[in-house]
C-alpha cells in the first residue's frame, strides 16, 4: 500500500441550486479541488463520483461530469452507498491511488435534488431500505426508519424530544457560520419543538432538508503529495460496514451496529482506544441525517457511554471548546444532505480544519492533528468511518 | 399542502396544462422557479415506474394470507427462522427451508407514526409502523392498528392479524394490542 493523502478540496454551496445542471454544479466543486491542488485536468488518472441520482434526470452522471469538466479519457467510476455513496467516492478514489494504480484521483460528490419535487424525493427516499417488505405495503420513510431508533433510545433512557432538538440548535448555530450551508437561521429548543411531527417523534426541525450540492477532493500518492502541499492531510485508515437491508432483522434499535463495526475496524488500524476515542481527534463530522443519528453517533464512535449521548449536545460538549467538537459546518441537518456529496464534503471539512483555513468561530483547535468521519448510507445499512491526520502514517 | 392524492393530481394536471400552454405560444417549456424565477426546462418525457416483481418462491406466504394465515421459513437443520420469508438458507447453502405459520404473538419493540407520507401513500390517514420481536425470536415489522394509539409503547403485547389493506383490498398483515 502507497500512503495516499488529500492535497485539493472544492465545495459549493449546499442549497437549491435551481440555476444550475448536475454537472455544473460538480465542475463548480473540481475546479475549486484542482485548483487548491495547484494541478490541471491532465494530472488526474481517475474520477469517483458519488451520486445516487433517480431524482435527478442524468442517469450516467459520472460520464456527463467528466465530459463537462475535461477530464476524458482518466478513468472513473459511479459509486452508490446510499448516503455514504460520497465517502465510497472517496474510498474508491483513495484505493485507487493506495494501490499505486494512480498517483492523483479525483473523488466528487454531487446531488441534485430539486429537479424532482419534495413529496417524489420522499417518496424516493423511503423506498431506499427494503423496498418490498417495508416500502411497498407499509410506506416508512426516511424520517420513519430513524424515527423508530429515536422511540426506541427514548424510551430506553428517558430521554426528551428536547435532547433531541439540541443537537439540531447546535448545528443550525454553525451553519449560521458557514457560507456553505443551506440554512442561515439560529434557532432554539423551543423553535424545534414547535415544528411539526414528520413522522412521531422526529419533527420538521429535526430533519436534515432535501439539498442540491457538490464536493471534490483531490488524492494524491506520498510521492506526488510532498511536491503539492506542505499540509497533505493524510487517510490514516478507512474501514466499512453493513447491516440488515430490512430493519425487523436487527436486535436492537440503540445503536447502529454497522457504525460500531466499521468504527472499532477502523480504531484498532489506528490504534484509537475505543473508550478513550474522543481524545485521539480534535474534530468529528458524524451524520446527523436525524438529530436522534447525531446521538446514536456520539455512541457508536464511543465518545461517550451508552444512554449518555442525548446530554452532550445540551452540555456543550460537542461545540468548539468541548470534549469533541462534532459538525462545525452545521453538520447534515443545517449545512444540508446532498445525498451523494455529503462524504466527500465531510472529507473537505475536515481537511480545512486540520489545516486551519475556517474563521476562527468555527475552528476547531488543532492539537493532535486528527479528525473522523463519520457516514451513514440508508438506515445504518451502509457505515463508512475515516480517520483523517496531519502524520503520516507510519507504515507506507 | 394538498391532502389528498385527487388534489395532488388536479395540481399536477392543471400546471401541465400550463406548461403546455406556454410551449405552444413561446416554443419552449421553459418556466420560471417558482420562489427564484430560475429558468427551468420541464421534461418533455414522462416516464411511468410500476415494477413486477416475482413472488414464486414465496407464493406459499400469500396463499396463506388468503386464508388468513402468517408463514415464516425455517431452516430444518439449524432451526434459523426466516422473516420475510426467503427460499435459500445462507446459512446452508440450501433451499430446503420449511413453510411454519408464525404463532403471532409478540411485543413492541419500537414503532413511529408516520405523518408526511410518500406520495404513493398519502391516501391514507396518518398510520403507525411497529416492529415486534414475536414469540418465536424473529421480528416483523407492518402497520399497527389500534383505537388507542397513545397506549403505543415498547413492551406493549400485541398479536399479529391478516386483514385486507383499505382501499385497494390485498391481504396485508398487521399487529393489534394483544
Amino acid at each position: 500500500m502507497v500512503n495516499a493523502a488529500i492535497v485539493g478540496v472544492g465545495h459549493t454551496k449546499f442549497g437549491r441550486a435551481t440555476d444550475k445542471q448536475l454537472q455544473e454544479l460538480a465542475w463548480e466543486a473540481i475546479k475549486e479541488a484542482l485548483q487548491d491542488a495547484g494541478i490541471t485536468q491532465r494530472d488526474v488518472q481517475f474520477v469517483a463520483v458519488g451520486n445516487t441520482g433517480r431524482w435527478s434526470s442524468d442517469p450516467l452522471p459520472a460520464v456527463v461530469i467528466s465530459e463537462y469538466s475535461d477530464l476524458c479519457p482518466a478513468g472513473s467510476i459511479r459509486v452508490e452507498a446510499a448516503c455514504a455513496s460520497g465517502s465510497a467516492a472517496v474510498r474508491a478514489a483513495y484505493q485507487t491511488v493506495a494501490s499505486g494504480q494512480a498517483d492523483i484521483a479525483l473523488a466528487v460528490g454531487v446531488e441534485k435534488m430539486s429537479e424532482s419535487t419534495n413529496l417524489q424525493v420522499v417518496e424516493m427516499i423511503g423506498r431506499a431500505g427494503n423496498f418490498f417488505w417495508e416500502f411497498e405495503q407499509f410506506g416508512l420513510t426516511f424520517p420513519g426508519y430513524y424515527a423508530m431508533y429515536a422511540t426506541a433510545y427514548l424510551h430506553r433512557y428517558g430521554a426528551k424530544e428536547e435532547d433531541l432538538a439540541a443537537i439540531a440548535v447546535k448545528n443550525h448555530y454553525y451553519a449560521d457560520l458557514n457560507p456553505h450551508a443551506h440554512f442561515h437561521k439560529r434557532i432554539t429548543i423551543d423553535d424545534v419543538m414547535k415544528s411539526r411531527y414528520v413522522a412521531w417523534p422526529l419533527k420538521l426541525f429535526d430533519c436534515s432538508p432535501q439539498t442540491d450540492g457538490a464536493a471534490a477532493v483531490v488524492i494524491a500518492s506520498e510521492k506526488i503529495a510532498r511536491k503539492l502541499t506542505d499540509t497533505p492531510v493524510w487517510i490514516r485508515t478507512q474501514a466499512v460496514a453493513t447491516g440488515t437491508s430490512n430493519l425487523s432483522k436487527r436486535s436492537n434499535f440503540l445503536s447502529l451496529d454497522s457504525a460500531v463495526k466499521a468504527a472499532e475496524e477502523a480504531y484498532k488500524r489506528a490504534g484509537v482506544e475505543r473508550d478513550k476515542a474522543y481524545k485521539y481527534f480534535d474534530v468529528a463530522e458524524v451524520h446527523d441525517c436525524f438529530t436522534i443519528a447525531e446521538i446514536l453517533a456520539y455512541e457508536d464512535l464511543g465518545f461517550v457511554e451508552r444512554g449518555q449521548g442525548y446530554a452532550l449536545a445540551r452540555e456543550g460538549e460537542t461545540y468548539k471548546g468541548g470534549r469533541i467538537p462534532v459538525n462545525l459546518d452545521g453538520g447534515l441537518k443545517a449545512k444540508g444532505h446532498p445525498i451523494g456529496a455529503t462524504g466527500v464534503s465531510m472529507a473537505a471539512e475536515l481537511t480545512k480544519q486540520l489545516r486551519q483555513q475556517n474563521p476562527p468561530e468555527r475552528q476547531a483547535d488543532i492539537k493532535r492533528g486528527w479528525a473522523i468521519a463519520h457516514n451513514i448510507g440508508g438506515t445504518g445499512h451502509y457505515a463508512y468511518i475515516t480517520i483523517y491526520t496531519l502524520d503520516k502514517p507510519p507504515t507506507g | 399542502m394538498a391532502q389528498s392524492r385527487e388534489q395532488i393530481e388536479q395540481m399536477v394536471n392543471q400546471w401541465l396544462k400550463y406548461v403546455e400552454e406556454l410551449m405552444k405560444n413561446e416554443g419552449l417549456p421553459i418556466v420560471p422557479e417558482e420562489k427564484t424565477g430560475d429558468p427551468l426546462w420541464v421534461d418533455v418525457r414522462e416516464m411511468r415506474l410500476k415494477y413486477l416483481i416475482p413472488v414464486k418462491r414465496i407464493k406459499k406466504f400469500f396463499d396463506g394470507l388468503r386464508e388468513g394465515k402468517i408463514y415464516a421459513t425455517r431452516c430444518p437443520v439449524k432451526g434459523i427462522y426466516y422473516f420475510p420469508p426467503q427460499a435459500d438458507c445462507p446459512a446452508c447453502m440450501d433451499e430446503n427451508l420449511e413453510w411454519v405459520e408464525v404463532k403471532g404473538e409478540g411485543e413492541i419493540l419500537t414503532f413511529t407514526k408516520i405523518n408526511v407520507k410518500p406520495l404513493s401513500f398519502i391516501h391514507y390517514p396518518d398510520y403507525i409502523v411497529a416492529i415486534a420481536r414475536m414469540s418465536e425470536g424473529f421480528n416483523i415489522l407492518c402497520w399497527l392498528s389500534t383505537d388507542k394509539p397513545d397506549e403505543v409503547k415498547p413492551g406493549m403485547k400485541v398479536r399479529l392479524v391478516v386483514k385486507r389493506r383499505e382501499p385497494e383490498g390485498f391481504f396485508s398483515y398487521y399487529l393489534e394490542p394483544a
